[in-house]
């Protein structure tokens, strides 16, 4: 049973903290002694597996329910305006059902929210939420996605050469990248791409939406951050795997650098790093809200930022409940699957 | 002494004459020889050799200083707008006759808009669209960012030691139901809460605050809880317990201050990710209202006039990432400072 609960102190450590500097301390608090965690035949993976998504039913249903009381609390809306005469406002309540009773109004918002139904939205001529955003969904996606995988792979590629060149040229060069990265602020990087690289150059496109070269300048303000997070993850894994007793087992069997680096450092190193991945893609939805603002990009960061300007409220509150479970269920695929991904555990499993 | 290895020697002879009495001073044995150093002045002497953290700490006691006393520096307040006198681009006294530092009150487009407007005065960093002095602008936006940041972590810091102490120390059936409460809020994404929280409460310094605390504090309960779980079942708690401390003494004066490293390198990483959502928050127009301005504001705005009046957005941005990079220096410093594996 200990072992089953500091296994969950663990992931949480690392998955709690989502700030963006503040990951590396979660990460070096987190102990890595206990990997007995399928010690009884998987039984608590899976029972670890049950209790987290019952813990994202809870979550999503606090959303929803302060999505709810925002919904029934927030001024301006529609039905409060003070023009409206009693006769219309009665006719408008009884066709939102705004005469029941408000738990009664919450019980009717949840069956809604059930079948998919997200309301509709008020400045986009009563068009369905869920249309709404999965009309936007296409460029964030392609925005997220390439950010991510460009993002990761520099990350990597700066976190091991600063590894492998401890100490050099190479390794302050790409630590003085990561402290930068994790430090400027998104905004402040997208702008000026967009200001020298955009108007000054003209090599890219400034703005909008169109085929991949719309995407690049986007792409790399949104990377910055997940080159300096995985890059410093890197660069602490590399070092601490490649102090361990296997590498010079490894290299006293006459393997060559390659082999060593390659088998056992890289591989090694890399499966950690993968608990990082869910924060850093939470982090990325999150920051496209600011960057498809500044690229004008018709994505749902763009929209999202939008309706809250002209205080859409239906589409504030769609477009978040969508936010929070794709975060929420991120975050636990990703967890699951470093349970599975680490050969540790596995093989702690097996020996009983 | 060495003795020089003979090859023709097979068995070596270990005669009395080869060895001499060692000075059994028992006083001086027991002398301890390292010059004694609490835990605060070891950790400040390695904070002190690790020189990007100290250029951070000094860095940061600039802007800090610089966020009292800049407003007061000239004559212009914050929210003093002129018509007259919008867009200049940085003068600055003296440093004007250097070309290439661009403070000589030239725009882009090389026209000097002092002469062309008739403005005799310096405005250090600018005007901005209403004419308003954008020395003081920032220096009282770098004070509102600072004082929501560090606000919003004294109170993380506060609940989340009590929640993490309380749980961790008295664990059990209290441990579990605190950790589920805490495993329910983890799951809440940070930046949606804030939103929703900011469109309940309105924008303003408190309500800004009190939306980034509402899940903010969980890190540090977290990390204060899993610290003093370890600390717990160390031998100077028991000898401590034995002697018949109570709760509150073991708490206080055992287990808080062997937490402090953490605690305090948490604090210090929370204060740039408070800054940054702060000027998220007002990029997504959810920030403070004119003509309060944070720094998160005043990049907002300028930004607008990037292409024709860049000099807003560059010493806005420069300062915020400044704040934000010394601050992560200082706290990765602190980190390895505390980290008593690096002690020499």
């Amino acid at each position: 049973m200990i072992d089953y609960f500091e296994y969950k102190i663990k992931i949480c450590l690392v998955v709690s903290v989502e700030t963006r500097s503040g990951m590396k301390i979660a990460y070096n608090n987190m102990e890595m002694k206990d990997f007995n965690l399928m010690g009884d035949g998987g039984y608590f993976m899976f029972r670890y597996i049950m209790s987290r998504i019952g813990y994202m039913f809870v979550t999503l249903f606090i959303i929803i329910l302060l999505s709810f009381v925002l919904m029934q609390t927030l001024p301006g809306s529609p039905f409060n305006d003070e023009k409206l005469p009693p006769a219309q406002k009665e006719i408008l309540y009884e066709k939102y059902g705004l005469d029941k009773p408000v738990a009664e109004q919450f019980v009717i918002y949840l069956k809604n929210l059930s079948q998919g139904d997200l309301g509709v939205s008020f400045t986009f001529d009563n068009r369905p939420v869920t249309k709404i955003i999965s009309e936007r969904i296409g460029a964030s996606a392609v925005l997220g996605i390439q950010a991510i995988l460009l993002g990761t792979m520099v990350g990597l590629l700066l976190g091991i050469l600063a590894a492998l060149r401890h100490n050099s040229f190479w390794d302050y060069g790409a630590m003085l990248i990561a402290v930068l990265g994790i430090s400027i602020p998104s905004f402040v990087f997208a702008g000026f791409l967009q200001y020298w690289v955009g108007v000054k150059l003209e090599w890219l496109p400034i703005a909008f939406w169109g085929g991949f070269e719309y995407s690049i300048l986007p792409t790399f303000a949104l990377s910055v951050s997940v080159v300096a997070t995985i890059a410093r993850f890197t660069r602490i894994e590399m070092l601490e795997v490649l102090g361990q007793e296997y590498i010079i087992t490894a290299k006293s069997k006459g393997l060559s650098s390659f082999e060593i680096i390659g088998k056992h450092g890289i591989r090694n190193a890399l499966i950690p790093i993968i608990t990082i991945i869910g924060p850093l893609i939470v982090n990325t939805i999150t920051g496209s809200l600011v960057i498809e603002k500044i690229f004008s990009i018709p994505g749902l960061g763009e929209q999202f930022v939008n309706s809250i300007i002209t205080n859409d409220y239906q589409l504030i509150m769609g477009t978040t409940i969508f936010y929070a479970v794709l975060f929420i269920v991120v975050v636990l695929i990703v967890d699951i699957l470093y349970g599975f991904i680490d050969p540790r555990i596995r093989v702690a499993g097996g020996n009983r | 002494m060495v003795i020089k290895h003979d090859e023709n020697l097979k068995v070596k002879k270990y005669t009395p004459d080869l060895f001499e009495p060692s000075n059994q001073d028992a006083i001086k044995r027991e002398q301890i020889m390292r010059p004694e150093q609490s835990f605060w002045q070891d950790a400040w002497n390695r904070l002190k050799k690790n020189k990007a953290a100290f250029l951070g700490l000094l860095i940061i006691a600039g802007v800090i200083l610089l966020a009292i006393f800049g407003p007061y520096m000239n004559s212009h307040g914050y929210d003093e707008q002129d018509l007259t006198r919008t867009n200049l681009p940085p003068k600055i006294p003296v440093l004007e006759n250097i070309s290439f530092l661009g403070v000589d009150g030239k725009d882009i487009r090389n026209v000097d808009q002092y002469a062309s407007k008739n403005v005799d005065e310096f405005f250090w960093f600018g005007t901005d669209e209403l004419g308003r002095d954008l020395w003081t602008r920032v220096w009282q936006g770098t004070r509102i960012s600072l004082y929501i940041a560090f606000l919003a972590a004294t109170i993380d810091l506060i609940i989340g030691v009590a929640y993490g102490a309380i749980s961790s120390f008295y664990g059990g059936r209290l441990d579990t139901l605190m950790q589920r409460i805490i495993e329910v809020l983890v799951g809440i994404p940070g930046l949606i809460v804030n939103i929703l929280l900011i469109l309940i409460l309105k924008p303003g310094i408190l309500s800004i605050t009190l939306a980034m605390v509402i899940v903010g504090w969980i890190g540090m309960a977290r990390i204060v809880r899993a610290q003093i779980l370890k600390l717990k079942g160390q031998e100077y708690v028991l000898a401590s317990k034995t002697l018949g401390a109570s709760n509150q003494r073991l708490i206080w004066k055992h287990l808080i201050p062997n937490t402090f490293g953490p605690i305090i390198v948490v604090t210090t990483f929370t204060i740039p990710g408070a800054i940054f959502t702060e000027a998220l928050l007002s990029f997504i127009g959810l920030g403070l209202q004119p003509p309060v301005a944070s720094l998160g504001t005043i990049v907002n705005d300028s930004y607008k006039l990037l292409r024709i009046y860049p000099h807003g957005m560059i010493v806005s941005s420069i300062i915020i990432s400044l704040i934000m990079i010394s601050f992560n220096l200082l706290g990765d410093g602190l980190r390895d400072a505390f980290d008593p594996k690096m002690r020499k």
